[in-house]
């Protein structure tokens, strides 16, 4: 049953579903990371960055168009969110946030859902991307493929920033002590609220690039956030470089599995979550001993 | 002041009901304002003491089941509005029908399930102990619609069952207080199975999309055994959970599967999404697909994907040529909602308008009587020609249709998805009433 390009073609596939999990979850993880904050209405995000964008593909007939409407509105509406409401919860208790933020996606959902309804929406890939590539091994979507690349490019602005900027020295000191940061007389607040627009621009972004593949509906949000968390706890929660390798093992662990029996890849997920957690209590990368 | 309150519209009946309801469900059969010659039941005689008739409706409103839900849900507010005002296509099926049922307005309560037993469940359970609906309804999740049977036969309320294509649901988890007017998986796979056969030849090789609940096992089981039949084997069977977020996974393994014929089970936005997702892996390049258990949506969701794909449904708008009932339908649809009615919209809309007939015959709401009525298995109309129940199941023998999606082309209008190939007469097609080990409980 098992055949050398099978194989290759679901490693393949995880990479192509690892990568689009590492872009959601590095939005995740900064926010987490920088301001404490498990941001539930995450997978709302995504969602709304696929709306966002399908509207602006409705008017314009351009996909890049689409990904700048779609990433910019999200990221404006992560900024409006984090000023109006969750700067409110930095100091009170994380349960207090989390269903703050679960209560936020529900509201963001039915939003969705009382505009566009429930029936799914369509957004083509842009016309050079249509078809299929044959990479010699297998045959594979030609738009798979230019999402590997787009989220690469994706994860490696946000990397620029995060890494090779005065802002992203700020958010990576302010993930280590925020308090340190503030006493510096950095204004982390604001900080805080590019923080959390990142973040949330990050979950827009791969919103509307991942909308070709699965077609948008007011739930897909919810689908992802769980693998998403999963993906965040693996590779260490605040961690930028464990959001990207915790998202491209779950993506393996979920397309390997498939191959064999596709009821047990959330399973397998999940068990290997539990083994990372009893191994390495921080993630794979996480930081040992951050509050 | 009780002047006041029947100016507003709340009857003497209703006064006494509400004071009952204060008194407690318990006392009701010996207040003289209710003596019935019936013994109490279920939520008989408190829920229909009063001028109303109260129903639980549960439907997906949320989740991959979200669109089916809401076109369901759409068949029964029709339904009872055409019930509450002795709409004339309600008298073709329910001729002693004059306003409501029995003289009684329906009123209703709609709870989202989320395509989730539990939920649906605890919905109707709420239904039933506050509002005492006197019949509950719901499905397009067969797993909803087991919950829901388990429940009506426990709590002694009729449930008149939406969607739901389980053998299971009239088969080996079939009640006396559940009845269904949808056809097995079963009945869909020897209706389509001939046709297939007919289309692509014996000895064919084949990959199934199976989602992994009692409705996806049974319609794989079901195809695959007809399928056998005709020589045909199953090279990879793929179970991915209910509302799967990708199926990437699962197609590459159809893919490399060698198959000549893509069955794909799934439903909803399932179907949408995995129907999507093999053109996007060059699936459906390779084999044929067939969609055994439609849901009609796919056509326009997965835009035009359908087209060449035969499928078996319980309804598609265009029979209205042939049987003028559903031109009926379809007309008040359109004219109320300004599309179509689809599968979920017929199915909610006869199975009220079956219930009303089999209440007015009964000339009461006790649920034996009503049922009983249902097990005489007489002769009733329907959107889709004359159909019966079956006493021994509770099952509806009803017609099943094989459409074949249309060619861009050929379309007449933006509704047009579909040619009808086949109206397969349901005598003949489903199998027998005890073949999934179907044993009614009691009627008390």
């Amino acid at each position: 049953m098992i055949s050398w390009p099978n194989l290759v073609s679901q490693l393949f596939n995880g990479l192509a579903l690892g990568a689009l999990l590492a872009l959601i979850s590095s939005g995740l993880t900064i926010i987490y990371g920088t301001l404490g904050v498990l941001n539930l209405a995450h997978g709302a995000m995504f969602m709304i960055g696929g709306y966002a964008g399908f509207v602006t593909y409705q008017y314009t007939e351009s996909f890049i168009l689409a990904i700048i409407a779609g990433s910019l509105f999200v990221m404006l509406l992560g900024v409006v969110m984090e000023r109006t409401i969750i700067r409110h919860f930095y100091h009170r208790p994380h349960e207090d946030q989390l269903l703050v933020t679960f209560g936020l996606g529900i509201c963001f959902v039915e939003i969705i859902r009382l505009i566009f309804s429930s029936q799914s929406q369509l957004v083509p890939p842009p016309a050079i991307f249509q078809g299929i590539t044959n990479l010699g091994f297998m045959f594979y979507p030609t738009y798979r493929l230019a999402v590997v690349g787009i989220v690469a490019v994706a994860l490696g602005a946000l990397f620029i920033i995060l890494y090779r900027t005065r802002l992203g020295m700020i958010v990576r000191a302010g993930i280590e002590d925020s308090v340190m940061v503030d006493s510096l007389g950095i204004n982390v607040y604001r900080v805080f609220m590019v923080v959390f627009g990142i973040g949330a621009m990050a979950a827009g972004f791969a919103g509307i690039v991942n909308a070709p593949v699965v077609s948008l509906t007011p739930g897909i949000g919810d689908d992802i956030l769980v693998q998403t968390f999963v993906v965040v706890v693996i590779g260490g929660v605040g961690s930028f470089p464990g959001a990207i390798l915790g998202g491209l093992i779950a993506g393996e662990i979920i397309s390997v599995t498939s191959m064999f029996n596709p009821g047990y890849a959330y399973v397998m997920l999940f068990a290997a979550m539990t083994l990372v957690l009893v191994v390495r209590p921080h993630g794979l990368l996480g930081v040992q001993g951050r509050e | 002041m009780t002047d006041d309150l029947i100016r507003r519209g709340l009857s003497r009946r209703g006064l006494l009901q509400t004071t009952a309801g204060l008194i407690g469900g318990s006392v009701l059969p010996a207040m003289p304002a209710f003596a019935e010659d019936k013994p109490a039941i279920g939520s008989y005689p408190a829920g229909v003491s009063g001028s109303t008739a109260f129903i639980g409706i549960s439907v997906p409103r949320t989740g991959t089941y979200a669109v089916q839900g809401e076109d369901e849900l759409k068949g029964y507010q029709l339904a009872i509005e055409h019930i509450n005002e002795g709409h004339e296509l309600i008298k073709k099926i329910s001729p002693k029908t004059s306003k409501g049922v029995l003289g009684k307005e329906l009123k209703f309560g709609v709870a989202d399930s989320a395509a989730k037993p539990n939920e649906a469940v605890q919905a109707q359970q709420r239904f039933i102990s506050e509002n005492k609906a006197i019949m509950i309804t719901g499905g397009t999740s067969s797993a909803v619609a087991v919950a829901l049977n388990k429940l009506a036969q426990r709590e002694h309320v009729l449930f008149v069952c939406g969607i739901s294509g389980s053998n299971d649901t009239t088969g080996k988890d079939c009640v006396r207080y559940g009845v269904r007017q949808n056809f097995f998986g079963q009945t869909a796979a020897a209706a389509i199975g001939p046709v297939m056969v007919r289309e692509f030849g014996k000895g064919k090789k084949a990959a199934y999309l199976t989602p992994d609940y009692t409705y996806g096992h049974t319609v794989t089981k079901s195809m695959q055994d007809f399928l056998a039949t005709a020589g045909w084997t199953t090279v990879t069977n793929q179970v991915a959970p209910l509302g799967a977020p990708d199926y990437s996974s699962y197609l590459l393994n159809v893919a490399n599967s060698g198959a000549d014929v893509l069955i794909n089970v799934n439903w909803g936005h399932d179907a949408v999404l995995s129907t999507q997702q093999a053109k996007q892996f060059g699936v459906l390049d390779k084999m044929k697909l067939v969609v055994p258990y439609q849901v009609p949506f796919i056509a326009r969701e997965t835009g035009g994907l359908m087209q060449g794909v035969y499928a078996a449904t319980d309804y598609w708008w265009t029979i209205e040529d042939k049987f003028p009932l559903a031109k009926m339908f379809n007309e008040a649809f359109e004219k109320k909602y300004g599309y179509k009615p689809e599968w979920g919209a017929e199915n909610a809309y006869v199975s009220f308008a079956h219930w009303a007939h089999m209440c007015e015959e009964a000339g009461s709401f006790n649920p034996p009587d009503v049922i009983k009525v249902y097990e005489k298995g007489e002769t009733i109309p329907s959107l889709v020609g004359d159909v019966h129940y079956r006493p021994e199941d509770h099952q509806c023998i009803r017609p099943v249709i094989i459409v074949k999606g249309k060619q861009q082309k050929d379309m007449k209008n933006k509704e047009d998805w579909y040619d009808v190939v086949e109206i397969v007469p349901g005598e003949g097609l489903m199998q027998k009433p005890d073949a999934f080990g179907c044993h009614l409980g009691d009627y008390t």
